[in-house]
């Protein structure tokens, strides 16, 4: 006789193993004083661009590093490497988004009590990256403004697992008929109170508010983390 | 699309607890959040492929979909929203972050089968 079928709890989170490893990152971060950030966009909204003009401002005053998650080549981080930071490539193969065992492996043999910053620049998607932790501090969603005012609403999730937007491209904004109005009003109505940035990684501008606001986070975390 | 990976982890998950309760899943209860940032139709297709050559192989995923819910600061209490596009209290118009539901991506039960005890 076939037995009866029944039902059992067990209330675990699918992606429980990727939220481990993270927390034990955070952990990891916090413990060596290192800031760490990653960066999600579509592809083509200037995360590099915004990465390499970062690192190199930054890098007279700070220890700065960053790794980069790309689909099949090592052009970004040949990129970065200009700025002479130290950069590591993450190549994701097919795989759409970072997680954070790769981060992990990716940071073998680094010094992170030797870093201020670390950056993560995550595969361009604005879908996939949405559900993984990586351990970050704090998520930077990108939108240029040759992409459309609507990305907000196209993609509410990746702006709510995000904590700062930065418009990117702000050189641009005349040509391509950017609606500052319309693009501010719908990052606020899908994440009321976050804090947004515009810059042109190309030009400078924006960029100092930017590092500022970067600057202040860092001391934020390392007097939060000698308070305990 | 990351669906196949968060299919593979839920079979996995699935297959964990039934080898040590030494059972068969005939179902995999999943609560799917509007926010979780996964798409229901991709992840019953891919959860097929998933099971494929393991032991859950034929068995049933039933999604139950997770609407948002936000707290609202102003009412202090929770309002399930009305769009993913527009985080505010329906009732009162204030802006709200917090997300009180939405965002889950769990595995809440399993319909199982105890196994045949091995004849000795």
């Amino acid at each position: 006789m076939r037995p009866e079928p029944r039902l059992i709890e067990v209330r675990k989170n699918v992606l429980k193993q990727n939220d481990m490893v993270a927390r034990a990152l955070r952990e990891r971060f916090r413990t060596a004083g290192v800031f760490v950030l990653s960066l999600v966009s579509s592809p083509g909204s200037g995360k590099t661009a915004f990465l390499e003009r970062t690192l190199t401002l930054l890098r007279p005053n700070y220890r700065v590093a960053a790794l980069v998650g790309d689909l099949a080549t090592e052009n970004d981080a040949l990129r970065l490497a200009r700025s002479q930071a130290p950069v590591r490539q993450i190549t994701t193969g097919t795989l759409c988004h970072l997680e954070a065992a790769m981060v992990q492996n990716a940071l073998e043999g680094w010094s992170l009590n030797e870093l201020d910053f670390l950056f993560i620049e995550n595969v361009g998607n604005l879908v996939c990256p949405s559900s993984y932790d990586l351990g970050e501090d704090l998520r930077l969603v990108l939108i240029s403004v040759t992409e459309g005012e609507d990305k907000p609403l196209k993609y509410p999730t990746i702006f709510h697992s995000a904590d700062v937007a930065i418009v990117t491209k702000a050189d641009l904004a005349a040509a391509a008929e950017f609606n500052r109005e319309i693009a501010h009003r719908n990052i606020q109505a899908i994440r009321p109170g976050m804090m947004v940035f515009e810059v042109s990684s190309k030009t400078g501008e924006g960029m100092p508010e930017c590092l500022a606001f970067l600057a202040a986070r860092l001391a934020e975390s390392r007097r939060g983390a000698e308070a305990i | 699309m990351h669906e196949l990976s968060i299919a593979m982890s839920i079979v996995e998950l699935a297959e964990d607890e039934a080898e040590r309760r030494s059972v068969h899943v005939d179902a995999v209860h999943l609560k799917l959040g509007a926010l979780a940032g996964v798409v229901k139709e991709a992840l019953l297709s891919c959860y097929e492929i998933a099971c494929e050559s393991t032991p859950l192989k034929g068995s049933r995923l039933l999604i139950e979909d997770v609407p948002v819910v936000i707290f609202c600061p102003e009412c202090q209490a929770r309002r399930p929203l009305d769009s993913v596009q527009l985080f505010c209290c329906p009732e009162c118009g204030t802006p709200a972050s917090e997300i009180v539901h939405g965002k889950e991506l769990e595995v809440v039960a399993l319909e199982i089968t105890e196994c045949a005890p091995n004849p000795v």
